[in-house]
């Protein structure tokens, strides 16, 4: 267990380096920050003066090797636009990511993976289709046009909810959270349901092949012949058995939500890490570009772990450790 | 207990309601494009920051909403010589701490601004020409410049004075913080959070009179669609920048209102002219490089020119969010011309003047364009294309991102390139410096002319305007140099951008050419 938790370590520091790398020939080859970042009308000297005050007039390699020299010591640099730490910037809104990536992800178990059990006991109902009809839909139709139409609605027509932005928020261990107030909920709402909708319907229907799957397997077949009422058959033994594919597209799920909410960010100018990303590759602004996506990886990196941790929890026949790891 | 869930289920409701009608009388919200990127008026030159800082610090100068110069900490201010100038500070006039403003903070200013750290973008370009200050009472302050500079007025426009007291040893995160942002403006600063919201309050003592407002929130609302929603709902009283494809809406719609104005951007073509080598973009109709750089000759960049038609584009494309442009500013501008009116549409008269120079058959040619930097900017490349297409050249577009374009268009990689351009100092003396004057960076000459554009004269008629004093002069000096360069087709301008902001019917703006969206214009309509 050590040794499997070592080397996922070790893997980990090795992606890191390698997207830093990436990103810094990435930006470069993009353009040159110094073209956005001056005013026009500035002269020569103005351009020099501000190239050497961004570290933009060294070499390449001599900027990578600055940052990595920096980075060892914990320091990712400062934004180029806003000069504040580029970490502390992203840490700042971190929270606000996390949060929403949460409340959406849990918005999609609440409610995909019982829709997915019904639709997959009773396939050929009409409730059975309309879930699976509706699944679709889930998948179609494109986030950015689901959050307008749900501003119209909610905000525009009917005057509930916020149409953007973050509500008040309180400290809970010393982690700005809004989804303990009044207003923050209302704020929350949209923005959840929104970026849920794609992860719901894909639980649907992983939740649903599973159970149309299962339920046809002789321990099902067994239990039900020795009298166990039908709802404990579900809840235990179907549900147990087909969780594993459930989770592990749950933690990528949550993974990607937390990295490319940007969509749903921007429209609902929710105050997270996607919209800051966009900005910044917009902005060249490279050492948030940088930072922001080594604190990605990591997040990828420690929901995979703890997804492999799930598995022996789920399945004790996994034994994290004794396969190769991949 | 169905009973009891209803009632909660409408208390819940009504609570809900209650908390969003709650905007109060003297507070108001306000929805902008752009992010904020620092409360420190000397830390990064940029549009945006420019009119949000206007509201916590003030200029010596103000730009009223034409961008003519006003009094403001000055009260009034004259060349005493051709390297000389005097300023006469306004009395009376208190810090957000109530210290009293006096010369020593316009000369403590002045030491700053060279020396913010990190600054991408300074404002030293502004104060660079003055070589000595002299201190002689609390209210007079004498500027002195090594060779004469005749925009030192406008560019006292452009430098917003901090306090002395507040301002030694403070670092930009002393301004985000709110600590050292005290200015003497009618806005007292509250609260930045970076790329989200600005929150202001108003400054009771100040001294050009109070504002209807006690306090004003900016929120950042980059998403168009997201900034019309957030008005709709009434979330917000007023955005900039209503989306061309929602304006009809907006405008038909009795509870808003929408004021728009010409703004000082224009929106021009390019063509790379520093040698005869055929420049990039431009081929035969088989493909091959042309023999000679056609955008050389003043006949092709003048087909090119009157080959657009400029009313369609702003009509139907631009949804009349754009005005025809003659020369670089619009003509209530500092230094424009009357006689320079734009380009008549004359797709004969255009295949005429090809084949005169050359091509009676047309050529091959990429139109270069940012695809996300001006309004509608890649539809706009793709309109002259077709219109081009009307005389003969077989034209085809290619956009790209601005972090990627004006990386490019600089290192000369686009042969016909669509640009913008915004003159600050808002006379037309200094975008024909940077836009055309031959390529001399060391000397602030040519600076953005990525066509390599070189005119003898032109630059003659510049430098010689730019060391006249005299207003009446420089003028005469800048519209000559104008009708010399739109004479020779040097550039092919399209159109200058009009700026729009749309409000709850409670309120009136009034519309800025600077594009800045400034609390002090918004008044409650009566």
């Amino acid at each position: 267990m050590a040794a499997y938790a070592l080397r996922r370590l070790g893997q980990g520091v090795f992606v890191l380096a390698l997207m830093s790398l990436l990103v810094f020939v990435g930006v470069y080859a993009i353009g040159n920050p110094i073209e956005l970042l001056v005013n026009p009308e500035a002269d020569d000297a103005e351009r020099l003066r501000a190239a050497h005050a961004l570290g933009l007039d060294k070499p390449l390699l001599v900027q990578y090797g600055l940052f990595l020299l920096h980075a060892a010591k914990g320091d990712l640099g400062r934004s180029f636009v806003y000069n504040i730490p580029a970490i502390q910037l992203i840490l700042q809104r971190l929270p606000a990511t996390l949060e929403l990536a949460l409340a959406s992800t849990v918005i999609a178990i609440l409610i995909g993976i019982p829709l997915g059990l019904v639709a997959g006991l009773k396939p050929d109902s009409w409730i059975g289709r309309s879930i699976m009809a509706g699944s679709i839909m889930g998948f179609s139709l494109p986030t950015f046009w689901v959050g307008l139409v749900l501003i119209m609605v909610f905000s525009v027509h009917l005057g509930w909810l916020p149409p953007n932005g973050r509500g008040q928020t309180v400290s809970l261990l010393g982690v700005p959270v809004s989804f303990l107030t009044l207003d923050g909920l209302r704020h929350l709402a949209m923005p959840a349901v929104n970026l849920a909708l794609l992860q719901l319907s894909l639980l649907v229907r992983l939740t649903r092949a599973g159970t149309r799957e299962a339920i046809l397997q002789d321990y099902v077949k067994f239990a039900r012949a020795k009298g166990i009422p039908m709802r404990r058959v579900v809840g235990v033994h179907v549900l147990k058995n087909i969780l594993i594919p459930i989770v592990t597209v749950t933690g990528l799920e949550l993974g990607s939500v937390i990295a490319f909410a940007i969509v749903t960010e921007s429209i609902f100018a929710w105050p997270g890490t996607g919209k800051l990303l966009i900005d910044s590759i917009n902005q060249l602004d490279r050492p948030v570009i940088v930072a922001y996506l080594l604190v990605i990886v990591t997040i990828f990196v420690v929901i995979n772990f703890v997804v492999d941790l799930l598995y022996s929890l789920l399945d004790p026949r996994v034994r994290l450790g004794s396969a190769p790891a991949c | 207990m169905l009973r009891t869930i209803r009632i909660a289920t409408v208390a819940l409701f009504a609570s809900l309601l209650a908390v969003g009608a709650a905007a109060r009388d003297r507070e108001v919200t306000i929805g902008l494009q752009a992010a904020i990127t620092s409360i420190d008026p000397h830390y990064h030159n940029l549009s945006p920051n420019n009119g949000m800082l206007q509201q916590i610090f003030e200029p010596l100068i103000r730009r009223d909403e034409n961008m003519k110069l006003v009094p403001c900490l000055a009260t009034s201010w004259k060349a005493l010589d051709d390297l000389t100038w005097e300023f006469k500070l306004r009395k009376g006039v208190h810090f957000h701490d109530g210290s009293p403003f006096t010369a020593e903070d316009v000369a403590f200013t002045l030491k700053r601004v060279p020396n913010v750290p990190n600054s991408p973008s300074s404002f030293a370009t502004f104060t660079k020409p003055i070589v000595d200050v002299k201190i002689v009472d609390p209210y007079t302050i004498i500027f002195k410049t090594a060779t004469p500079h005749v925009l030192l007025p406008s560019d006292m426009a452009a430098v917003l004075i901090v306090s002395k007291k507040n301002g030694e040893n403070a670092t930009t995160e002393d301004y985000n913080s709110g600590k050292a942002a005290i200015g003497t403006g009618p806005y007292k600063f509250k609260e930045y959070v970076p790329n989200q919201r600005v929150v202001l309050t108003a400054n009771y003592g100040y001294w050009g009179g109070e504002e209807p407002w006690d306090k004003v929130t900016f929120k950042i609302l980059s998403n168009p669609a997201a900034r019309v929603a957030a008005l709709l709902s009434g979330d917000v009283q007023m955005i900039e920048n209503v989306p061309t494809a929602d304006l009809a809406q907006v405008k038909k719609d009795k509870r808003f209102h929408v004021v728009d104005k010409v703004s000082n951007r224009v929106i021009y073509v390019h063509m790379l002219q520093e040698n005869d080598k055929c420049p990039p973009g431009v081929t035969d109709k088989s493909g091959n490089p042309l023999p000679h750089n056609p955008f050389r000759d003043p006949r092709v960049r003048k087909a090119l020119s009157i080959a657009i038609n400029r009313d369609a584009i702003d009509q139907r494309l631009m949804e009349g969010q754009a005005v025809p442009a003659g020369q670089l500013l619009p003509d209530f501008f500092f230094g424009t011309s009357k006689k320079l009116k734009p380009a008549k549409y004359d797709p004969e008269g255009a295949k005429k003047l090809l084949a005169e120079a050359g091509y009676p058959n047309g050529f091959a040619l990429t139109i270069y364009g940012p695809s996300n930097r001006y309004i509608n900017d890649e539809k706009i490349a793709q309109a002259i294309a077709q219109f081009y297409s009307r005389i003969g050249i077989d034209a085809k577009v290619q956009t790209f991102p601005s972090s990627v374009y004006f990386t490019r268009a600089t290192k000369l990689e686009f042969g016909y390139m669509l640009l913008g351009w915004g003159t600050e100092s808002g006379e037309q003396g200094s975008s024909l410096r940077s836009l055309l004057a031959t390529h001399d960076p060391a000397k602030g000459m040519g600076v953005t002319n990525r066509a390599r554009y070189s005119n003898p004269k032109l630059d003659q008629l510049i430098e010689q305007a730019m060391e006249t004093i005299d207003d009446k002069k420089r003028e005469a000096l800048i519209q000559e140099a104008a009708e010399l360069a739109m004479g020779d087709t040097a550039l092919i301008p399209i159109h200058y951008e009009v700026s729009n902001w749309a409000t709850a019917a409670g309120y009136r703006y009034t519309p800025r050419t600077d594009q800045y969206t400034l609390a002090m214009d918004l008044r409650p309509a009566h």
